[in-house]
């Protein structure tokens, strides 16, 4: 399987030939931060447009087929035109606070993109506690929801943000559970390592039943976490408008609409660390010539593969679901998954300190 | 290493903002209108402020979050050793877990998980 730090190492050692040490890292910072921003933002627009094409099949229509063949350029004419829309500021907003509130909510999604394995010595981030470093800077989104809400000075933001806040800080605690399921089975919180351990067979098979009940518990949780499918009552359009980002326009509402997609891509791709492998391969135990085999697909492909399975299972709920109603949302979450989720970590630690697991 | 990383994917998502919102105010149109500025409402004027008290259902909810969120920080750390604590570990964060969820049973019995 190809390795991407021989690419990195090389291009190392290639600038310092040339340059002296501070110069080196300063270019490979540069290259960092904008190798990065070109994924964010291209990841953003296939998934728009992907979003909008599935959407379109799942209800009969033919989505946008007008700009480019099978209208791919569709997400890149909707980028221009958000830019050039104009500004507009209130006059009794909060203006600091509103205008932080966008920096945050994609801090919180771009510190969270950086921890994703994208292949094999492909990644940026990678922290010995990289699992709770997801979480805790993950949580700053919420933060910048609730300032957008309250900032505008508007009813309806209000409402949006208040319900999104609720909702957001409820799932996250599933996230939590589901997560630490994972960290105990596994024994570590760093993600190549998480990734490395996985190379026997994926979490989901070899840790069978509460690992299964886990990816479940995740898949519900980061569903609300994303504001998406049946649980988008933060921004119910037939009632509230458009949420908690009623007031901004142009650009500043293309934030929240950009961040709103990479959330569930990095939801996708939690899930796909966590629980199907982040890069590896799919490896069975024993089966030397077939895992040989499955080598020779690369990381990046097994990676955004899982990824977007997983995007596809979420789009899917959005249209197979109803919204549900506030009390029902807490219901769910607090009677029904924050108990089965303690239920099943200890059922995971069972198997742990048993052994009982493939 | 990894921190000086960190730092630049930080400046990554700062200067991501910040450029997109120079574009915008160099290439967009600007436009004044006395109305422009006023809250979006349904058609009418929006009446008084909206920084005022709000129901009191979401801030229960919070204050459960918090119980529960640090929970997970003490979590964390153990989850990693369980492996190699075995049993003892199991039995030692019993005692702590039963008294959480005896906190969630509390609050569920007061009808806090209610939403009236």
């Amino acid at each position: 399987m190809f390795d991407f730090s021989i690419v990195t190492r090389w291009i190392d050692t290639f600038l310092r030939e040339y340059m002296p040490e501070w110069g080196a890292l300063l270019v490979e910072f540069v290259l960092i931060g904008v190798a990065l921003l070109l994924l964010y933002a291209l990841i953003a627009l296939a998934l728009i447009y992907g979003e909008r094409k599935i959407c379109a099949f799942f209800q009969c229509r033919l989505g946008p087929n007008r700009v480019g063949p099978y209208g791919l350029f569709q997400s890149v004419a909707d980028m221009i035109k958000i830019l050039i829309k104009e500004l507009i500021s209130i006059k009794h907003s909060d203006r600091f606070l509103f205008n932080l509130a966008p920096y945050l909510v994609i801090l919180a999604s771009m510190l969270t993109f950086g921890c994703m394995p994208f292949g094999r010595g492909l990644q940026v981030l990678d922290f010995n506690i990289g699992v709770f470093f997801i979480m805790a800077v993950s949580s700053i989104g919420v933060l910048g929801i609730l300032l957008a809400g309250w900032s505008s000075n508007n009813k309806f933001t209000l409402i949006g943000a208040m319900r999104s806040g609720a909702q957001m800080v409820s799932y996250e605690l599933s996230i939590g559970l589901s997560m630490l399921a994972v960290v105990v089975f596994a024994g570590t919180m760093q993600t190549s390592q998480l990734v490395e351990l996985q190379s026997r067979g994926w979490f989901i098979f070899t840790g069978h039943i509460p690992m299964i009940i886990a990816f479940v518990i995740y898949l519900i949780a980061g569903t609300a976490e994303t504001n998406r499918g049946p649980f988008d009552l933060p921004e119910a359009e037939s009632e509230l408008t458009a949420g908690y980002h009623t007031e901004y326009s142009g650009i500043h509402f293309g934030f929240y609409y950009l961040a709103e997609y990479l959330n569930m891509f990095i939801v996708a791709g939690i899930a796909s660390l966590l629980f199907l492998g982040g890069w590896m391969p799919l490896h069975i135990g024993g089966w030397d010539a077939f895992n040989q085999v499955m080598d020779y697909i690369p990381s990046v492909v097994w990676f955004f593969g899982k990824t977007a399975v997983v995007m596809f299972i979420i789009m899917w709920f959005k249209w197979t679901f109803p919204r549900l109603r506030i009390d029902q949302l807490l219901n769910l979450e607090w009677k029904y998954l924050v108990p089965i989720g303690f239920v099943n970590l200890l059922l995971v630690v069972l198997i742990t300190i048993f052994g009982i697991h493939f | 290493m990894n921190l000086s990383l960190l730092v630049v994917v930080f400046l990554t998502g700062i200067v991501l903002v910040t450029a997109a919102l120079l574009i915008a105010w160099f290439i967009s149109p600007r436009s004044y209108n006395r109305q422009k500025g006023e809250a979006y409402e349904c058609g009418i004027p929006t009446h008084g402020t909206s920084w005022m008290q709000f129901k009191v259902g979401y801030y229960l909810f919070a204050i459960l979050f918090l119980m529960f969120d640090v929970e997970t920080v003490l979590l964390f750390p153990w989850a990693v050793i369980v492996r190699d604590l075995g049993v003892a570990g199991l039995v030692n964060i019993l005692f702590f877990l039963v008294i959480l969820v005896f906190g969630l049973a509390y609050a569920w019995k007061k009808g806090a998980l209610e939403w009236k």
